[in-house]
């Protein structure tokens, strides 16, 4: 094979190379611009895309930076040096991804821990309502309701208003009791 | 949108009517619950003969069982979490309920009976008898006749937990994974701010040292399960060794994340990157 076909074969190759990693980067960095322009990603995430494609943009044109970073490196090729680049940033957005959901996930606890709190509260306040309105009561008065299940002090418990006599408010998981408490 | 302006916020909520008070002091038991439906009922009963100035309180942590009715039906109230937390978020609703209502002292037992609830006024008498201790642990080690029927895979890893944790806090601690406790007021508004996640038990010894708050053990007598099935499997005990020495480890670095009025708020949806 002639010297000069081997040249040319071995400039198209590395063209080629090049022109892959410049697409993939481009098309990158349209898709991650297009998902924040739809609001299907928020900005705050989007960064660290961001940079991630507009680095590998630059280094893919930009053979000068890539051979000095390739050779600081150790790495022969020029090209592989641009995705061991890639897969840094990879690395780095999915540590970024990690911390999100574990900050998710503390979140979620606070709410689930907070609605639970609140699910038992109107379950007490729909309960005393009910005693209240089968004792004929103005419903201003719940603050002096009983327990609703008290253990031995019976000393304020209303009549009717055993845990055996009443039937459990919620019947399966979440609030089923009709009413709801008074506004205010 | 007038309902988020007359919420009236986590911290406002007025002390209920409806908490049993003895002696003018407020006591809670918290029973964590996850398909415990086989023993709950009996733990609830049994709490209400033998420690009835305390107020039954079962976190039902996302049963898929009957686990809340039977709680119910049996004389507890029911906290619901809307999914599972897992045991530390499940016991950290129990510091949180706690905090809001008041309460003086609060005790954890175990949903499957391997807490007996005469036991508590051992717990009770400790803190009496000490009144700068803010946690009092039952220990299933610290008894002469102690037998507890579990593999050597689980006593060795709660044998090194034991010995970790005494060196670490310079005290002897037999048994720190028991979850049978009893916490004052200190104890409650610090775990109710920060409780670990998952296998809560071990940490909680280092938080409560971090914090400058005194914990003692106590002897008490415990149970196999009656029934139902540890939520620790041989598959997952791996996990929580790991889990539990990376804790630990990480832990000791942990700046103490004590929130003061006017600082960041410790759970944000709003962050840079």
């Amino acid at each position: 094979m002639p010297a000069a076909t081997i040249t040319v074969l071995a400039l198209v190759w590395r063209v080629s190379h090049t022109l892959v990693a410049f697409v993939g980067s481009a098309i990158l960095l349209l898709v991650v611009l297009e998902l924040v322009r739809r609001r299907r990603l928020f900005e705050r995430y989007a960064i660290l895309w961001l940079a991630s494609a507009i680095a590998l943009i630059a280094l893919s044109l930009w053979g000068g930076l890539l051979n000095f970073v390739a050779g600081a490196l150790g790495i022969n090729q020029a090209t592989n040096a641009l995705f061991a680049i890639a897969f840094g940033f990879v690395l780095v957005l999915l540590l970024h991804f990690s911390i999100a959901v574990s900050r998710l996930s503390d979140q979620s606890k606070v709410l689930a821990q907070r609605l639970a709190l609140s699910e038992e509260r109107l379950r007490e306040v729909t309960a005393s309502a009910r005693r209240a309105e089968a004792e004929g009561q103005p419903e201003s008065e719940l603050e002096t309701r009983p327990k609703p299940v008290p253990v031995p002090a019976p000393a304020r418990r209303v009549a009717g208003a055993d845990g055996a006599a009443e039937p459990p408010v919620r019947a399966a998981r979440g609030i089923v009791a009709g009413r709801r408490p008074p506004a205010g | 949108m007038r309902v988020l302006e007359t919420y009236p916020g986590p911290r406002a909520r007025d002390h209920d009517a409806e908490v049993a008070v003895r002696d003018g002091v407020r006591r809670l038991a918290i029973i964590p619950a996850y398909n415990e439906a086989v023993t709950v009922a009996g733990v609830v009963q049994s709490l209400r003969r033998h420690a009835p100035e305390w107020d039954a309180v079962v976190i039902d942590d996302g049963s898929t069982d009957e686990t809340a009715e039977l709680a119910e039906r049996a004389g507890a109230r029911v906290l619901q979490a809307p999914f599972n937390l897992g045991i530390g978020g499940a016991v950290q609703l129990g510091f949180v309920y706690a905090l809001e209502n008041g309460y003086d002292y609060m005790v954890q037992v175990d949903a499957d009976g391997q807490h007996d609830p005469r036991e508590i006024r051992t717990l009770v008498a400790e803190m009496d008898e000490h009144p700068q201790l803010d946690v009092v642990c039952g220990s299933r080690f610290l008894s002469d006749d102690y037998e507890y029927p579990a593999p050597v895979s689980r006593r060795t890893g709660i044998h090194l937990f034991a010995f970790l944790m005494s060196a670490l806090v310079r005290q002897q601690v037999s048994d720190p994974t028991s979850g049978f406790r009893l916490y004052n007021r200190r104890a409650i508004a610090l775990f109710a701010r920060d409780y670990p996640h998952d296998y809560p038990e071990v940490e909680a010894v280092l938080l409560l040292h971090h914090h400058r708050l005194r914990m003692r053990e106590v002897p008490v007598q415990m149970f196999p399960r009656e029934g139902g099935a540890s939520s620790i499997n041989s598959g997952k005990s791996a996990y929580y060794m790991v889990k539990v020495l990376l804790a630990i480890f990480v832990g000791l670095a942990r700046r103490r994340p004590v929130v003061e009025p006017g600082d960041e708020a410790p759970v944000t949806a709003t962050h840079s990157i």
